[in-house]
């Protein structure tokens, strides 16, 4: 289980890496999705994987020494993900706005020369 | 010691936040809201930056979880003057903005949004938790990101895309980093944190997730080979905005890097040679970038990197008098900065465009107020006894007891750089007299009633008096960056305030 979350982790970032070196602004943006689910996967193995062990006291024991699954990489997932699903969002919205005014997916037709600056 | 209220600064701009979205297409009233609000802001910092110098690090612990466990902030001098800084900067912005954004942006949500960003910010200085310091970095960025579009002109939007793009790619870096070291550690309490990452054996993985940090946070902070982004999106948006971008945006990557690096990974002799190689580079490429240019708000763009250059070349000597060189640099320029875009604001409105080839006769027309513009350049600059001036002095003197010459020759150059472009200038836009017959520059500042002209003004003298006094009353300022610089050499007080060791 955890070889193969290591090679999808490698997948993801290196898919991501390149297609953010891609001039094509969709292709960015995939990327930049790509490489945030990457991240997620990588906090879930790095918060080690521990199958149907829930971190739940027993009522007679004061202390745990049981192996548990951690709760906390888990947490900070789901906040990864409802911020990087904001952000996308956004991405999306902006990549579509500057694709209608100007025509292009190409990142080399944003340097308009333009002086006219507020 | 426990103490609620350092939360304050952070709840207080999130409570103005949303009080204004319910004045959302009124712009009248926003101006009022916006400006109180950052008053009330600007106060809590006072009383809590008096608090925190008076006495202990105060912690906050959310739910009543006790540490490493819950998250926790903590306000020690450090954050707690940045919290202070902020919250004058944006006081003056807030004043300025209430004439220098147009009306339609502020009908469009400009002031709830300003206020987001103000609470990531403080948030970002006040949390002691290294996840929740990611979380206040996405509350930055998703609202500047709206900010930088917000009347979605072309070059905005064309700024927009690169700005967002490396933003996005920062911040995935950053959770990677944070990712790998909960993985090590098991913790993400900043305390905790120091506590136990100097124990790991396995030093090499320590030095890859210190990279991690450093790249997610240099590109944040606009360090050399990942500073590109900057220049080509801060002339973008109005000048209120680029001045918080400007002024504020750039340093809270600093400031992580500072936080990060004295207290998690105590930079060892490889990391004070990367370090040096990026602030040398970072000084030279952002100096001569804007020599090349002739837009008055992209020469500043370029100024900033050059002048992040500065700072983290005083990490990288890391001795107590380069750490207090630096924090001085960084009060003194988060006040500078945001008041050079400000002025650029305000140089728009008298000229009617921002190049330094069209621009002139300033100085003729606006004598007062060039004067004080010239204040604030000076200080830029560095003339003594100005607040540029006393940094300098510190980062020389840590330059030459810890032999790094690269460093300071780096530094004479950057400093030589901004003096020319500061004198071309001021030469081009206030002294040259202004080509004839060009329809393309049009006073507006001109046409302003007398109320909306002081608006305008008043923040710009505010930040100025600001500087004057850093500059003037140096001596007050040493005494509160020795003491932040003494508790980042050595970090116990911290750690035992938040951990609860006593």
């Amino acid at each position: 289980m955890e070889l193969l979350l290591i090679l999808l982790i490698g997948i993801l970032y290196a898919s991501g890496i390149y297609l953010l070196l891609r001039r094509s602004m969709v292709k960015v943006l995939l990327g930049i999705m790509l490489m945030s689910n990457g991240a997620n996967i990588l906090i879930f193995l790095l918060g080690r994987i521990t199958k149907g062990k829930p971190p739940v006291i027993d009522e007679a024991s004061k202390i745990f020494t049981d192996i548990y699954a951690d709760p906390i990489p888990q947490a900070l997932i789901l906040t990864a993900i409802v911020i990087g699903f904001g952000l996308q969002s956004f991405a999306i919205v902006l990549l579509k706005r500057v694709y209608s005014i100007i025509n292009s997916d190409d990142l080399d037709d944003l340097n308009t020369p333009e002086e006219e600056d507020i | 010691m426990i103490d609620n209220t350092i939360i304050y600064p952070v709840v207080a701009q999130l409570v103005t936040a949303i009080i204004l979205l319910f004045f959302w297409g009124k712009s009248y009233p926003q101006r009022f809201i916006s400006i109180l609000g950052s008053l009330v802001v600007l106060l809590m910092s006072i009383t809590l930056f008096s608090k925190v110098w008076s006495g202990n690090i105060l912690i906050m612990e959310s739910a009543n979880w006790k540490p490493p466990f819950g998250i926790v902030f903590v306000a020690d001098v450090f954050s707690s003057t940045m919290v202070l800084i902020t919250s004058i900067v944006a006081f003056a912005v807030s004043i300025y903005s209430s004439v220098g954004i147009g009306n339609a942006r502020q009908r469009f949500g400009y002031f709830p949004l300003f206020h987001f960003l103000m609470m990531g910010l403080n948030g970002a200085f006040l949390t002691g938790d290294i996840f929740n310091l990611y979380v206040f970095f996405e509350v930055i960025i998703i609202s500047s990101f709206v900010l930088m579009t917000l009347g979605g002109r072309k070059t905005q939007l064309e700024g927009a895309v690169k700005y967002m793009a490396m933003n996005i790619l920062a911040s995935t870096i950053f959770l990677t980093g944070i990712g790998i070291l909960y993985g090590i550690t098991g913790t993400l309490n900043m305390a905790d944190l120091a506590v136990k990452v100097p124990l790991v054996e396995n030093r090499n993985i320590i030095d890859i997730t210190a990279i991690f940090f450093l790249v997610g946070f240099g590109i944040k902070s606009a360090v050399f080979p990942l500073y590109y982004w900057l220049p080509s999106s801060y002339h973008t948006p109005p000048s209120a905005v680029a001045a918080v971008f400007g002024g504020l945006l750039t340093k809270v990557g600093v400031y992580a890097i500072l936080r990060i690096f004295t207290l998690i990974f105590v930079p060892n002799e490889f990391m004070k040679i990367v370090l040096t190689v990026l602030s040398v580079m970072t000084i030279i490429s952002g100096g001569f970038g804007a020599l090349i240019k002739r837009d008055v708000r992209r020469i500043f763009s370029y100024l900033i990197v050059c002048h992040i250059g500065f700072m983290i070349g005083g990490i990288a000597l890391f001795t107590p008098i380069a750490l207090s060189g630096v924090l001085f640099y960084l009060i003194h320029d988060i006040l500078v900065k945001t008041n050079i875009f400000l002025i650029s604001g305000l140089i728009r409105n008298m000229k009617g465009n921002l190049n330094t080839l069209k621009a002139g006769g300033l100085y003729a027309r606006y004598p007062k107020i060039s004067l004080v513009m010239a204040l604030v350049f000076f200080s830029l600059v560095g003339v003594p006894p100005l607040s540029g001036f006393w940094p300098k002095i510190y980062l020389f003197e840590a330059g030459f007891t810890t032999h790094n010459y690269f460093f300071i020759a780096a530094l004479i150059i950057g400093s030589f750089l901004t003096l020319y472009i500061m004198a071309r200038l001021w030469s081009d836009v206030f002294w040259k007299n202004p080509s004839e017959g060009d329809d393309s520059l049009i006073d507006h500042f001109k046409d302003y009633s007398r109320w909306k002209q002081a608006l305008l003004v008043i923040p710009i003298c505010l930040l100025a008096i600001a500087t004057l006094y850093v500059g003037l009353a140096a001596e007050n300022i040493v005494v509160v960056v020795k003491h932040i610089a003494a508790e980042m050499i050595d970090t116990s007080p911290y750690i035992d305030a938040v951990l609860g060791n006593k």
